[in-house]
């Protein structure tokens, strides 16, 4: 089953500008999905179309089968929102700001009140359950907006960037808690600009650029697709030769660091019996940029070359 | 509509009602407390001190004449005020989203912010008639033509608000249409004297200002007397209530102000 369907999206604002042009894609039920793209690529623009906070131009959206024109309550009530900016009332108590979106979905008091004690323990926000909202840290409120998001269980979570500002260890155990509600079978929509999380997270992926979507494929595939890794190699001592080094391409970045490029299938065993040969040991190493970043700024780069 | 969708409905409006009237009573200093105060010394001013060299009005004394239009006044411009603000302010802070995205359909969000408002139009109401009995004794001779006036008034201009608001872009769009629409609305619609003390053609067009068929229909229930017919002002307020309700609606279906 398709918990989101959009065909033929598009959006010009009154201005003029187009954000959206021609948008086809689907997300499976279950699924955890990544909608990535640059600045102004038109990611907010569609969530703001699925969620009825942005009237589209033209173009059809479903959730679970039900059109967001025709029966926008039963769609809206499949939803959850996670936006990327903080939009409660900060005067508003914590636990009221949960109980109240709750009511807005129907849901009873007695019912609300049990299921918003138990976000608040997850999400680690009940000690400040009586404390207004403006006086959380970033951190929390990011927090909140989970919890009042899922408050109603929608089957659909939608998250625009909800790690941006975040510190590791609070992005580490959103991305277990979010892992963990995917697992219980919400369907997750997630855009973000750390590519670390889509990849980590994410089983499908979508890149819209300029309006457009340029790349609609699941992860692996997607990764596959890199042919080239680069590494950085940090060295146990500082490279003596000024003569380059034979059969291996690559740029010192200074004494004691070099920045090498391998084939996609070039074994890593064949690059250090190469060093070795070379008296060269190597004390740790990274890869330059995250495979994904890599595959992404290809992918934004060619779009920007064909539009 | 099923009986689930219309239970979810009720709780959503409840919600929001709540969620409003807690809103006012939470701030209560900037919106219970001033009117107290104003209307406390539109009464020491006008009823007392000048009130008492005026002599009889209608042949009532001119504290028991002005006591309700000046209820009526407190009411308007709080259901106004109310609406307008809370409405504009989850705009600014964007907490109107939460309500956006929700399956609340927009007859509920605008029912919604109109009852907040209309509660607090008559508990500024109700707090103005518990001042005004300090100055005044009030018998009211037709209690349901004084509670209904009262009532629709606080739902036609809490509905004026909810429009101000939608329309709003800054704070300042939300004082300027009180300030320089409805006070002046409000002083020349009769709460100070009646429209027989006027020049003939001063008379008709006092009688376009709707606010003086409420403050007389109002005035009418409480006193037994007006400057105009009760069922004029009654149709009046109907037809407003009418209008603004349908306009209302056409701008939140097309998303005027809410909506990109």
């Amino acid at each position: 089953m398709k918990a989101l369907s959009i065909t033929h999206l598009s959006k010009t604002y009154a201005g003029g500008f187009e954000a959206l042009k021609d948008i086809t894609l689907s997300v499976e039920q279950g699924d955890f999905f990544a909608l990535l793209g640059p600045n102004g690529a038109g990611k907010s623009t569609t969530i703001g179309i699925i969620t009825s906070l942005v009237t589209k131009s033209s173009g059809q959206v479903n959730v679970f089968h039900t059109n967001i024109d025709t029966d926008s309550d039963t769609a809206k009530s499949y939803i959850g929102l996670v936006p990327q900016e903080f939009n409660f009332n900060g005067f508003e108590q914590v636990k009221h700001i949960l109980i109240t979106q709750a009511g807005y979905y129907g849901m009873p008091a007695k019912q609300a009140e049990p299921r918003a004690d138990e976000l608040l323990h997850q999400l680690g926000l009940w000690e400040k359950r009586h404390t207004p909202a403006r006086a959380l840290s970033g951190g929390m409120k990011r927090r909140l907006m989970i919890a009042r998001a899922l408050v109603h269980q929608p089957k659909l979570l939608i998250l625009d960037e909800p790690t941006a500002g975040v510190d590791i260890e609070l992005r580490r155990s959103m991305w277990t808690f979010l892992q963990k509600i995917n697992e219980q079978g919400t369907t997750i929509i997630l855009t973000t600009h750390y590519l670390e999380e889509a990849e980590n997270l994410c089983r499908n992926i979508a890149i819209i650029d300029k309006g457009q979507l340029i790349e609609n494929t699941d992860m692996k595939s997607l990764l596959n697709r890199l042919d080239k890794e680069t590494f950085i190699l940090y060295l146990s001592k500082p490279l003596t030769t000024n003569t380059p080094l034979s059969g291996l391409d690559y740029q010192q970045l200074d004494d004691s660091t070099i920045e090498i490029e391998i084939n996609r299938g070039d074994s890593l065993n064949d690059l250090f019996a190469q060093l070795s040969q070379h008296n060269i040991e190597v004390s740790s190493m990274k890869n330059k940029a995250n495979r994904l970043e890599e595959l992404f700024l290809s992918l934004v780069d060619q779009s920007e070359a064909t539009l | 509509m099923n009986r689930t969708k219309m239970t979810r409905q009720t709780i959503a409006f409840k919600t929001l009602l709540t969620r409003e009237v807690r809103r006012f009573l939470r701030i209560w200093p900037q919106t219970l407390l001033p009117p107290a105060i104003t209307m406390t010394l539109y009464f020491i001013i006008f009823g007392k001190l000048i009130g008492s060299r005026i002599g009889e009005m209608g042949s009532f004394s001119y504290m028991e004449y002005i006591a309700p239009g000046i209820i009526m006044m407190s009411v308007i411009n709080n259901a106004y005020a109310n609406v307008a603000s809370s409405f504009f302010s989850a705009k600014f802070q964007n907490h109107i989203e939460e309500l956006i995205v929700a399956p609340v359909p927009n007859y509920l969000i605008l029912a919604g912010y109109v009852a907040g408002g209309t509660a607090r139009g008559l508990c500024v109401g109700l707090i103005v008639t518990i001042v005004s009995l300090f100055f005044t004794s009030i018998e009211i001779q037709h209690p349901l033509i004084t509670i209904s006036i009262v009532f629709l008034s606080a739902i036609l201009f809490a509905l004026g608000g909810f429009v101000n608001g939608l329309y709003a872009r800054s704070f300042d769009e939300i004082s300027i249409i009180p300030t320089f629409i409805l006070t002046p609305m409000t002083y020349l619609g009769g709460v100070f004297y009646s429209i027989s003390l006027l020049p003939e053609f001063w008379q008709n067009v006092s009688l376009s200002n709707p606010i003086l068929y409420m403050v007389n229909a109002f005035r009418f229930g409480m006193l037994g007397v007006a400057d105009i017919k009760i069922e004029i002002a009654f149709a009046m307020i109907i037809s407003c209530i009418i209008a603004l309700t349908s306009f209302a609606l056409y701008l939140l279906n097309k998303g005027t102000g809410i909506r990109h």
